[in-house]
């Protein structure tokens, strides 16, 4: 019994302080992405979601250009992103993608020139792969309030509009007719959207962020009958993928004899894969029965020391 | 029901005087004027490119006319807290969508308020009250995306409805219907006039399963307006001056046919569009 407690959970997973942190962020990152998503996928703006993670990509690499902290660019950029995207003409359909597409493009080639200038001046290898595929065990603590004020900033900002921007989900004319500001309500969300792409963007990189944005919401949207429904059983599964990828890094460390830690992020989307994969053999007609995976344990709990 | 009285009686729940819609030079509604009673099932009909939507979106207040006036209770229109219910034409209801017949109801009710939703027992009743109303219990607690076309049309009507309003707007609520259903959606829509004594106005271009129970026509044609009952409207005559050129009105087998008849040369193009 222990043995296979210390298999799951290899040693010092508890009371490492970078387990902590990054639990701690993939949690609230993980809430923030599956809220937003829900709305996202029931707007069918999923190629705008990862547009803006190359967005964020391209704000991330220019703040560690610059020394700042990257998740003040990955959001900050993608809040740009999402205005100019909006400004180009998100309203019509046809609209939407070209000026998705128009705004993806500029980034990712935005993104080349950054990351090249910071790779070749300072030497840091870690950029490309802190930017594009996340960093979340090398995130300083003092970055958490940061991600706290921003996760209570979309959050909020989706629970004010929350009705007015389903009734225009459903149909922008019915919400105009009643006397909702579509169009504010509409860029309300792309603020939410934008923090929670910049967010993930952070936890699990930047052409990633679509994975835990997209996949628990998709996933809850094929047994979910009613939204507030699909809403938590998202923020479940995202949690819990995000949860069992950071531990499985973790605990990767120990596997084989080279000592070396695979990837948070890959571990995320494939749960969020294969979570996806098995909502989809059980079907839409289990509407209301949980789908995810049981919770991982809380990781907040243990001690405050480094892991190896 | 206002302190506004019109010249004649009770002022019209809609009074539509005199509106032209003019969009980029191109003239889409010229000087039309009507009226709708309380209680009155009214049928917007027209051939397709008649201005019937534009005409619609001006009424509630999401096109602004070049000329002329919408009063609804007797007063100008107000963009917000207008007592208004709108089914518009097309509404896509993707099957994945999680919600139920039931929610969209509710966001019927109140989907213009912002914050979170409290629970409100009030409220739930009220959605049940409206989908009985509308014959819909059977499938209130299906996802709206899996209904047939009749029964997402009877669930759009009472998110309309449950926000009591006294006019309900349609916008070709049977354009996309099979023969049964759009009779089910057409007789639920004159009970609901009578009984709520609701004005209730429904755009349409094919007129013939409307004509048995419409109190009135509005004939829309080339941007102009024909009023008054159907007998008076669905005439040659009429419908001749509203096209500017002859169209005849047949009746064959108990269905009317408006043909374009015969043309002098010059209009022939136009009456091919007919």
């Amino acid at each position: 019994m222990h043995a296979i407690y210390n298999a799951i959970f290899e040693p010092g997973f508890f009371s490492s302080s970078q387990v902590h942190v990054a639990a701690t962020i993939g949690g609230l990152v993980a809430l923030v992405s599956a809220v937003t998503g829900v709305f996202t996928v029931m707007r069918g703006q999923s190629f705008g979601g990862h547009a803006l993670g190359d967005v964020s990509a391209a704000g991330g690499a220019g703040a560690l250009l610059v020394g700042l902290s990257p998740v003040i660019g990955f959001v900050g950029l993608g809040i740009v992103g999402a205005g100019v995207m909006d400004m180009i003409g998100v309203r019509r359909l046809r609209g939407r993608d070209l000026a998705t597409g128009i705004v993806l493009g500029t980034a990712i080639g935005l993104s080349a020139l950054f990351l090249h200038l910071t790779t070749t001046r300072s030497a840091t290898t870690g950029a490309v792969q802190q930017v594009l595929f996340g960093s979340i065990y090398a995130t300083p603590p003092g970055t958490i309030p940061i991600v706290v004020a921003l996760s209570v900033v979309a959050l909020g900002a989706l629970a004010v509009v929350s009705r007015p921007l389903l009734l225009a989900t459903v149909s922008p004319d019915i919400a105009a007719a009643r006397g909702v500001a579509v169009r504010m309500v509409g860029l309300l969300y792309m603020l939410a959207l934008a923090i929670s792409v910049g967010l993930s963007s952070l936890a699990i990189g930047a052409i990633l962020s679509t994975a835990l944005l997209i996949g628990p919401p998709a996933a809850a949207l094929r047994v979910a009958k009613r939204t507030s429904r699909a809403i938590g059983l998202a923020c479940l599964f995202g949690v819990a993928a995000t949860w069992i990828g950071i531990l499985l890094a973790y605990d990767s460390y120990y596997w084989g004899t080279a000592h070396q830690a695979l990837p948070v992020s890959f571990f995320v989307v494939a749960i969020v894969f294969v979570g996806y994969l098995a909502t989809g053999l059980t079907g839409a007609r289990t509407a209301g029965r949980t789908a995810a995976p049981t919770a991982a344990p809380a990781a907040a709990i243990g001690r405050d020391e480094m892991a190896a | 029901m206002t302190d506004h009285i019109a010249i004649s009686g009770a002022a019209p729940i809609l009074g539509v005087d005199q509106v032209s819609v003019v969009l980029s030079g191109r003239r889409i509604l010229d000087q039309v004027s009507f009226d709708v009673g309380a209680g009155e099932f009214t049928g917007l009909i027209g051939p397709n490119g008649a201005g019937k939507t534009t005409l619609l979106r001006v009424i509630l207040g999401l096109q602004r006319p070049s000329g002329g006036d919408i009063r609804v209770l007797g007063q100008r229109r107000s963009p917000r807290h207008q007592p208004i219910g709108y089914v518009p034409q097309k509404v896509l209801l993707d099957p994945d969508m999680p919600m139920r017949a039931r929610d969209l109801v509710a966001l019927g009710a109140d989907g213009d308020r912002y914050g979170l939703r409290l629970p409100s027992r009030q409220r739930n009743e009220a959605v049940r009250e409206m989908l009985h109303a509308v014959d819909a219990d059977r499938f209130a607690d299906a996802r709206i995306g899996t209904l047939s076309g009749g029964e997402q049309q009877r669930v759009l009507i009472a998110q309309a409805l449950i926000s009591r309003p006294r006019l309900l707007l349609l916008d070709e609520p049977l354009a996309n219907l099979d023969l049964r259903s759009s009779q089910e959606v057409v007789r639920l829509l004159a009970r609901i006039a009578r009984e709520q004594q609701i004005a209730v106005l429904l755009s349409a271009h094919e007129m013939n399963p409307l004509l048995p129970v419409l109190d009135r026509v509005v004939y829309l044609a080339r941007g102009r307006a024909a009023a008054g009952p159907a007998s008076e409207v669905i005439t040659t005559e009429t419908l001749s001056t509203l096209y500017g050129h002859h169209v005849e009105v047949l009746h064959v087998h108990g269905r009317v046919l408006v043909v374009a008849g015969e043309a002098e040369p010059a209009e022939l193009p136009k009456a091919g569009t007919d």
